[in-house]
């Protein structure tokens, strides 16, 4: 399954951080961060619930890049 | 604006103003110091340092306090090396310096301390509006998407969103408006603007029966459309998600700023903490002065510039400008890669029918007729009255009305052969060599034979031939001369047509290289040896209608589908997507994509020369920190404002 959000991010370089970040959270296949767009795009593993991993994906994009947010 | 680079400025102004006070008032400093140690009975160089330092702080902290604190975090959730880093050693070292001069006796200088981080918040500040305001830009420019459909209940016009409309469902779309769902028009008539989907400025005029795209604006009169499709299936939504994805397939060019920037930093940081400990080191073994400080402060120039903000932040805002200012002139390109790989291509292959020439057939001469032009026209279309071939409805169009059919009986199609019918009492025979033979009369081959040839023969009487070719479009020439204008070194068409037909199309169109007679299959295989025999770097373009030629299009390096208004296959086999039909875009998208990597190149060249100049300047202490702030943040706002450039696609 894959979903998109709306983030809030300052700069490519934190962009290109939250999308390693978010890639290596649990439940998550694969993630991209549009920087342009101000999007994350994230295809969830099957039967992986979006609710229950997007505030992991969250946490742990906050933890490399505290200036972020993302509209879940 | 938003509230964050509202409080940013705020800060920066009040930090600037608290700094130039603090500036002008050294001597009250000193005053106030000797006033408080006279009335505390401590020494004036005891209490100086300290009140020095303290007044400082304040600005550095108001100005510098999130900038640390993110150092802070980085470093406990192990990401240490970021430009706050970088920023935070720096400025905290040459605060350091200045109270330890303070403590021995000397004036220290905190001002630069305070400047430098100044200086960093106002290039984030500028840097988050500029890139705030290209984002802007780009989307204003993407404004496609319709925020709702009028949809009939009850008698009532009412809006509703476009994403719950069904399939087949009635909406009204008055002017002004634009067209929210993919459909046909059931009643109305008018003009709409395609601007924002082919960058075409003239209206297209439209009737009931036509089918319509969204995205377009209607400008004259209400229009009520059966929709064809759901909204997320609409051509607005297909484009729209592609344009918005497209930046998130990375070029080469930025991949190398993502890799550069990984080693960089850390190379920098090392290189710093050698030029603070090796030279002072050294010359200490020479029996010199060490002249810890300088080298220190040389070591924090060296890390204030080094900053890789400006690629960083500049590279893919220049993509995305370049992808947005394309999409504006009705040129959609799926990424960044594809952009980097159009600038480099060298050769364009195209496909004839529905790329080069219109792909309807027209009729272009009429030859060895005792009758008039007209005349036999109207005898063959009307014979044809009944058929739906292509070659009966160009004969029809070229008669210019409905055939009356009264006059028409006897209608007999031959297939293979042609049609004999009898038309006003006369038996007409309209078809090919062998339907002449058939019917016995003399029919005469055709000099120039470069199209289609029909006979026609009245009562058993030859009446001449009518040639039917399709047509080259209008633009097609000037689409070959300024490819060749932009660097394509070679043009190349591919078709299945006869060799004549295809010889002769080149030659009027200056193409190079002609490969006629072709199979479907034949053409990957024509691409293919191409590829293979190719000399330098250049790439490979493949131009096609989108509707037969996807595995030709995912063949070349760069596949390129045009006239994609309302064809899904094209949107998803190509690469690069023209809107319309005009082959002269092909060359606008190539000049478009070199403009682009041109600034990207003139940007990693400018920033890392700069950059480069500037360590070697300050590794030999010829560079102070006001000269650093500037190879960071000038660099930076420069860079900036070059990437912007690329959205402007006009001539």
């Amino acid at each position: 399954m894959k979903k998109s959000y709306k983030i809030e991010v300052d700069c490519a370089n934190c962009a290109a951080k939250m999308e390693e970040a978010a890639k290596k959270t649990e439940g998550v296949k694969d993630a991209v961060v549009n920087f342009m767009t101000l999007k994350m795009n994230v295809e969830f593993e099957d039967g992986a619930d979006p609710g229950e991993v997007m505030p992991r994906v969250l946490k742990s994009c906050k933890k490399v890049e505290d200036d972020c947010e993302i509209y879940i | 604006m938003n509230k964050k680079q509202k409080r940013n400025l705020c800060r920066i102004i009040i930090t600037a103003i608290l700094l130039a006070a603090l500036h002008f008032s050294d001597e009250g400093v000193s005053i106030a110091a000797a006033c408080i140690s006279y009335a505390s009975g401590t020494f004036f160089f005891r209490v100086y340092p300290v009140l020095h330092f303290v007044l400082f702080m304040i600005p550095y902290l108001i100005i510098g306090h999130d900038v640390l604190r993110k150092a802070l975090k980085g470093i406990k959730n192990r990401q240490p090396m970021d430009e706050s880093l970088l920023m935070s050693i720096a400025t905290m070292g040459a605060v350091v310096l200045a109270l330890y001069q303070d403590v021995t006796g000397g004036h220290g200088d905190y001002d630069e301390a305070i400047a430098v981080m100044l200086f960093y918040q106002t290039g984030e500040w500028f840097q988050s509006v500029a890139v705030g305001k290209s984002r802007r830009n780009i989307s204003e420019l993407m404004d496609i998407r319709p925020d709702y459909a009028n949809v009939e209940i009850d008698g009532k016009l009412e809006q509703v969103d476009p994403d719950e409309v069904e399939i087949g469902t009635e909406i009204v779309v008055n002017p002004g408006e634009k067209i929210p769902i993919d459909g046909i028009i059931i009643s109305g008539t008018g003009s709409l603007d395609t601007a924002a989907l082919t960058g075409e400025s003239l209206p297209r005029q439209i009737q009931t029966g036509d089918e319509v795209i969204s995205g377009c604006i209607n400008l004259t009169s209400p229009l009520r459309i059966r929709t064809t499709k759901e909204f997320g299936e609409s051509t607005v939504s297909k484009i729209l998600d592609l344009v918005e994805n497209a930046s998130s397939r990375k070029s080469r060019s930025e991949d190398f700023i993502t890799k550069f920037a990984r080693i960089y930093t850390p190379a920098v940081v090392c290189s710093a903490i050698a030029l603070a400990v090796f030279p002072p080191l050294v010359r200490l073994l020479l029996h010199m002065d060490p002249m810890w400080g300088s080298f220190i402060y040389r070591a924090l120039s060296f890390l204030v510039i080094s900053c890789p903000c400006a690629l960083v932040v500049s590279i893919p805002l220049t993509f995305f400008a370049g992808i947005g200012g394309a999409s504006h002139a009705g040129i959609l390109v799926k990424g960044s890669n594809y952009l980097e790989t159009l600038s480099e291509t060298d050769t364009v292959v195209f496909d004839k029918t529905g790329t080069l020439t219109a792909g309807n057939f027209e009729v272009d001469a009429i030859h060895q007729s005792p009758l008039k032009e007209r005349e036999l026209i109207e005898i063959a279309a009307l014979a044809e009255a009944a058929s739906s071939h292509p070659i009966s409805l160009s004969l029809k169009r070229a008669y210019g009305e409905e055939p009356d059919r009264s006059r028409v009986s006897d209608i007999e199609e031959i297939a293979g052969h042609g049609i004999k019918a009898v038309v006003d009492g006369k038996n007409v025979a309209v078809g090919n060599t062998k339907l002449m033979n058939s019917v016995g009369a003399a029919y005469k081959e055709c000099p120039d034979d470069i199209g289609t040839v029909i006979h026609v023969s009245i009562d058993g009487v030859y009446a001449g031939h009518i040639v039917i070719s399709d047509i080259v479009k209008p633009h097609s020439a000037e689409a070959i001369k300024s490819l060749k204008a932009c660097g394509i070194k070679q043009t190349v068409m591919l078709t299945g047509d006869a060799s004549k037909i295809a010889d002769k199309v080149a030659s009027e169109l200056g193409i190079d290289e002609v490969h006629s007679e072709l199979l479907p299959a034949d053409k990957v295989e024509r691409v293919d040896a191409l590829i293979e025999n190719r000399s330098g770097k250049g790439k490979l373009a493949f131009v096609g209608d989108g509707i037969n030629d996807a595995p030709v299009l995912s063949r070349a390096d760069i596949g390129i589908a045009m006239g994609a208004m309302g064809s899904d296959a094209a949107i998803e086999a190509a690469d690069v997507v023209l809107m319309d039909d005009d082959p002269l875009k092909i060359a606008e998208a190539i000049r478009i994509a070199k403009k682009c990597l041109r600034i990207v190149k003139e940007n990693i060249g400018f920033a890392i020369g700069v950059k480069l100049l500037c360590l070697i300047l300050s590794a030999f202490g010829l560079a102070d920190m006001w000269l650093a702030v500037f190879a960071d943040v000038g660099v930076m706002i420069l860079c900036v404002l070059n990437a912007v450039r690329a959205l402007i696609t006009k001539k």
